[in-house]
């Protein structure tokens, strides 16, 4: 993009971030009280909402019932309100209905799915405000929604954007550096064994690069589980403390 | 047509005026305590809990690699050789001889699929249900076809625990007077892991009401029946209305079970019963706000912590 320059002489990006630092992570478990679990993230400028329901009856079809594992459902959609131009997203559109696949497969793939045989899990992800890394910050909002509502994982999903700009790897990276026109990694990771659920690219990339860019998002991913499980500790001993069930 | 547009308008801000209590959001007090050290026993999914072979694998954690992880964020719990993990809210985990409280879902052949907020629906047979009046012999064709006259879609049920399917779906029984259909009253829906397992799930409370804990979150209150006759199993439902007071108890006792639920105390009859005392100061109506909500249940914990269970 002309007169626009992702990574200046003095190595920093143009919302002033180093190419390895992660935008600012806020979030927090249990926001709906009628859900099974909910979370809420913001990762820089880009706010996402989860709500999980389930696991329970299959509802619908009775052909859908898989019989020695759960049926993963999930729903992204993004609001009217979220981008810089106000549009209305119906949900059934080609690139929310592709997301859907994604996270559906994704979360297959984290989640324990055959200690719920014959029942269903929904997942319903919004974003409010989009600033890149939907995918991201939709995933690791819905992880942290899985937690709360108790369901078995084999580990957190976190999910990291990287790209490559002036021979430099550029990690979690924004709308504009997103719409740039440079080369985009998506990894989604299980980061305490290191393996990668889900991967995506878009753009042109030189072969001996790849694995540069790669590890950034996993190294990514890893950050962004430290924080996560920090969340996650903090809201367990805080409720548990409640409870009384620390002893 | 405008001034019936600027009329509404008034009227709406007149009630609202009257009748909407606002809080900002910023405003609200953060009911958080601070956060104390962290619990020394507490894991999150992926985290390795021993490396040791020699335990076995119990609820909330798996095997891999010789390895057993955590698979729910929790407290770990062991008992001698078996190490659980218990999360801090899941659906309700069925177990056998488990006062719960259902609704009717579906009508099938010799039996009822039942909510009980569990993971997969429960079933009730026609086999395991007392028929009216108490009739002891084997179901027939006859009861098969009054099954909707027994029960219908949209019943609620208080029943135990009878067994298990193998795929976790729970078998329920109500044979026993105790159990049955129920009548007139209101069903809260908290979550499962605050119901204190106790003797016994039914209370009726000096403050004129009933109340069923039931083992999976639903709580159920309603007025006090005295007459010990009129426990039929619940199949003739009095319906008379029910006087203005115990409504008004019955509400209370509602706003109490969720105030205790939303500061995360655990439910049982001393606890509630507690709680509805120390909301006597207040109006019913003033019970909802939360900042009486924490006053009410402050007062009640230190009550419990005086005075013991």
């Amino acid at each position: 993009m002309a007169g626009l320059e992702l990574l200046s002489d003095q190595g920093f990006r143009i919302d002033g971030r180093r190419p390895h630092e992660l935008r600012k992570i806020q979030c927090r478990l249990g926001v709906f009280n009628q859900a099974d679990g909910s979370a809420y993230i913001e990762q820089g400028n880009t706010k996402v909402l989860a709500a999980v329901y389930g696991p329970h009856e299959i509802r619908g079809s009775r052909s859908k019932v898989l019989h020695d594992k759960v049926l993963v459902n999930c729903q992204y959609s993004m609001a009217t309100f979220s981008t810089g131009e106000r549009k209305r997203r119906p949900r059934g559109d080609r690139k929310s209905q592709e997301m859907t696949m994604h996270l559906q497969q994704t979360f297959d793939a984290a989640i324990q799915t055959s200690l719920y045989p014959r029942s269903q899990i929904d997942i319903f992800v919004e974003v409010l405000q989009s600033d890149g890394g939907n995918y991201c910050a939709s995933v690791n909002a819905s992880t942290l929604a899985l937690i709360d509502a108790g369901i078995a994982l084999r580990d957190y999903v976190c999910a990291c954007s990287s790209s490559f700009v002036n021979d430099t790897p550029l990690t979690d990276i924004n709308y504009l550096e997103e719409s740039s026109g440079s080369p985009e990694i998506i990894a989604a990771t299980l980061p305490k064994s290191e393996q990668i659920v889900f991967l995506e690219m878009n753009g042109r990339l030189h072969e001996d690069n790849l694995s540069r860019v790669t590890d950034m998002a996993v190294k990514g991913c890893k950050d962004i589980h430290d924080i996560l499980d920090q969340v996650v500790r903090d809201h367990v001993s805080e409720v548990s403390t409640v409870h009384g069930w620390e002893n | 047509m405008i001034i019936t547009h600027l009329n509404l308008g008034i009227l709406l801000t007149r009630i609202w005026r009257s009748m909407v209590d606002v809080r900002i959001a910023g405003a609200r007090s953060s009911t958080k305590p601070n956060v104390s050290a962290e619990i020394s026993n507490l894991v999150t999914p992926g985290d390795v809990i021993t490396a040791d072979t020699g335990f076995m694998r119990g609820h909330g954690t798996y095997m891999e690699d010789e390895k057993l992880y955590a698979s729910v964020a929790g407290v770990v719990e062991r008992v001698n050789k078996l190490i659980c993990v218990k999360p801090l809210k899941t659906r309700y985990n069925g177990e056998i001889g488990d006062v719960v409280i259902g609704r009717i879902l579906e009508v099938g052949t010799r039996r009822w699929k039942v909510d009980t907020h569990a993971k997969l629906d429960s079933v009730l047979m026609l086999s395991s249900v007392n028929l009216p009046g108490g009739e002891l012999r084997r179901r027939s064709e006859e009861d098969e076809k009054m099954m909707r006259h027994y029960l219908k879609e949209g019943d609620l049920i208080s029943a135990e625990v009878q067994s298990l399917f193998s795929d976790g779906a729970l078998s329920l029984h109500t044979r026993s007077l105790k159990y049955g259909k129920l009548s007139q009253g209101q069903l809260v829906s908290i979550s499962p892991s605050l119901i204190k397992r106790r003797k016994t799930h039914f209370h009726n409370l000096p403050c004129g009401a009933s109340i069923i804990l039931g083992n999976n979150g639903y709580v159920w209150i309603c007025p006090t029946i005295n007459e010990e006759v009129e426990q039929t199993g619940g199949y003739e439902q009095n319906l008379e209305p029910i006087q203005k007071s115990d409504r008004e108890v019955i509400a209370r006792l509602r706003n109490c079970v969720l105030a205790l639920a939303e500061h995360k105390m655990m439910l049982y009859d001393t606890s509630v019963l507690y709680t509805f005392e120390a909301s006597l100061r207040y109006s019913v109506k003033e019970t909802v706000k939360p900042e009486v909500m924490a006053d009410i249940i402050e007062v009640a914990q230190q009550r419990l912590e005086r005075e013991g269970t």
